[in-house]
């Protein structure tokens, strides 16, 4: 009988950090990739940059165009991609292990519609020029709609359940997205800002807007990065969470509060940029398995470095104009979504 | 005989009528107690009172003697193990990530992964006889192979109590006995206190030490099945004419039921 157990116990492998070694090694090489595609970012586009260049424009403060460009657009520029790209992944991971639904993403929970009809309605009542203003509004607004699905989601008696969520999150999508209509069939200043924010974009967007929002995601980035226990937990429904310990109702706050942080300042930032959030997770899913602990910061890599790299194709396909990241994520993002869909059963998280 | 587990007045429901109503039940430790009762009597929202997914709208569910809603829930989870009735597990998840995760109530934030843990899992595949599973993806197993793996789990949980809530009812008669003698190894070998709700009368008598027969949210019956299960309580419980017969391998009662074109 000893021999038996022992030889058992031997033979009976262990759980998945047996292979941490082998997908900590991974999450070493994608943080090495997001490296170059930084690089990248910085030194290509319309205007060309070499490398010395980008060293150049910090110790020497010297005044060359390059120097300008590098240190006032594609560094920020840069930034706010890697910022927003990583709290745009992290959402929807977060939403697609709190729903338990593989198509979830922000615009799930109606945050993207919540900040534009914020942004639209605040442009036709005060006439907000200033792209740095409607930062604060797009932001009001995705928590506005967070609040409403979490709040509405939670009467009942099993409180915010993940189809409920879902629910919420479309019924208080349709209505931010009927007062978004309504204000821009009836204001054509509106109507003008919102074609370009609407599409999602870096261009644009540079330290204001970049010291507005990133303290708003950093936040959300490390209180995300805190959840993957939790999530495995939920992964196997409400009783077993229940069952093995966890306060499944803090958790859900826990998540929506984060999610309200990451997607709510990076829509503020760059717009509704879909794609990142929805395809990112089951990438993620797809290199390191059903683990949240591995899950949420291969997530967190592979976000910024897909948003950084659709926004260098779009500065160099038009050049010397440019396509706007959202357009790029959405022509290259649903094939790839498609190719994933077919590759993997996506029936259940 | 102890008692770990049990509830004094409790009822129970969802948001309406209550489903459950002023019952005072004790758990017998150590033994296998069975609830059986017709569909919509409330055994299974008692079972799910017990381990406080639900919580009571009178009376209360003691644990050692503490309020159960009292006590942290993480010491609970060290305490009582559930198996739902149709527990769900992510995609791709292997049997041994998901037996594991069993593990949760024992780990924390500074103390992750130990040799504990794998130690306990083993044991967990090894008595429910999974480990030559533990590398296939859960998607992959019969049905039968998937509920011991999922009893694996919550035997990873290491807890005395183990809660199940019609955990045969997907499964072929074969794979009915084949669990039920598990769960019965489980009781006699490591003493664990089980509780589980089944649909098979017979079977429940043949695996019980103490019996539940619920009807309209209230208990009808309890104790040893020799003593409780007669054909006036199948009458009263299932609204069934019915016959109780010795079994004639575990001479346990037997319920033949009487349908109309029998009599």
């Amino acid at each position: 009988m000893t021999t038996t157990t022992a030889s058992l116990r031997q033979a009976a492998p262990t759980p998945s950090h047996r292979n941490g070694a082998a997908l900590g090694i991974g999450l070493v090489v994608l943080v090495g990739v997001l490296a170059v595609v930084c690089v990248m970012s910085i030194t290509l586009g319309t205007r060309g940059i070499g490398l010395g260049a980008i060293i150049d424009a910090f110790r020497d403060r010297d005044d060359s165009v390059d120097a300008t460009v590098i240190r006032d657009l594609r560094v920020p520029r840069t930034l706010i991609g890697l910022v927003a790209g990583a709290a745009l992944g992290l959402s929807g991971a977060l939403l697609q292990g709190l729903t338990r639904n593989p198509l979830a993403d922000p615009g799930i929970l109606g945050i993207n519609t919540g900040a534009s009809a914020f942004i639209v309605t605040s442009i036709a009542l005060f006439g907000l020029q200033q792209m740095t203003t409607y930062i604060w509004f797009a932001f009001l607004g995705a928590a506005t709609a967070m609040v409403i699905v979490y709040g509405v989601a939670s009467f009942g008696r099993e409180g915010a359940t993940p189809v409920k969520l879902a629910l919420a999150g479309a019924a208080v999508s349709a209505g931010f997205y009927a007062i978004t209509t309504g204000v821009v069939v009836t204001n054509v200043d509106a109507l003008n800002q919102m074609r370009f924010w609407q599409v999602g974009a870096l261009a644009g967007r540079y330290w204001p807007e970049l010291e507005r929002s990133a303290p708003f995601m950093v936040v959300g980035i490390l209180v995300a990065l805190t959840l993957g226990r939790s999530l495995n937990g939920l992964a196997l429904g409400n009783d077993m969470a229940v069952a093995l310990g966890q306060n499944v109702a803090r958790t859900r706050a826990i998540v929506v509060v984060s999610v309200a942080l990451l997607a709510g300042a990076a829509t503020a930032a760059c717009g509704p940029i879909v794609f990142v959030g929805l395809v990112v997770p089951h990438a993620a899913r797809a290199l390191c398995g059903p683990d949240y602990r591995w899950i949420l910061p291969y997530s967190l890599v592979l976000s910024p470095i897909v948003l950084l790299t659709a926004d260098v194709i779009g500065r160099l396909v038009l050049k010397p104009g440019e396509l706007q990241v959202g357009v790029v994520l959405g022509v290259l993002g649903a094939p790839a979504f498609i190719a994933l869909v077919r590759k993997r059963s996506l029936a259940q998280l | 005989m102890t008692h770990r587990l049990n509830a004094q007045d409790v009822s129970f429901g969802y948001g309406g009528e209550d489903v459950v109503r002023h019952l005072d039940v004790a758990i017998p430790t150590g033994e296998i107690t069975v609830i059986v009762g017709a569909n919509g009597c409330g055994k299974s929202t008692l079972l799910r009172g017990l381990v406080r997914l639900l919580k009571p709208t009178t009376g209360q569910v003691l644990l050692d003697g503490a309020s159960i809603h009292d006590l942290r829930s993480v010491d609970v989870a060290r305490t009582i193990g559930l198996l739902p009735q149709s527990p769900v597990a992510p995609d791709g998840i292997s049997v041994a990530d998901l037996v594991g995760r069993g593990r949760y109530p024992h780990q924390g934030w500074f103390r992750q992964w130990t040799a504990e843990d794998d130690r306990a899992v083993a044991s967990a595949l090894a008595a429910t006889g999974t480990t030559e599973l533990a590398d296939r993806t859960l998607a992959e197993l019969s049905g039968g192979q998937r509920q011991r793996v999922w009893v694996a789990m919550t035997l990873a949980q290491e807890t005395d109590l183990l809660l199940l809530d019609e955990p045969t009812t997907f499964l072929d008669i074969h794979h009915q006995v084949d669990l039920l003698d598990l769960l019965t190894d489980l009781n006699r070998d490591a003493g664990r206190t089980i509780v589980m709700v089944l649909h098979d009368l017979n079977l429940a008598c043949r695996y019980a030490d103490h019996l539940i027969a619920m009807k309209q949210g209230r208990i009808a019956a309890e104790g040893a099945p020799s003593a409780v299960v007669t054909p006036e309580l199948v009458t009263e419980v299932f609204g069934l004419d019915a016959q109780v017969v010795p079994d004639p391998v575990s001479g346990t009662p037997m319920v033949v039921p009487r349908g109309r074109h029998h009599r």
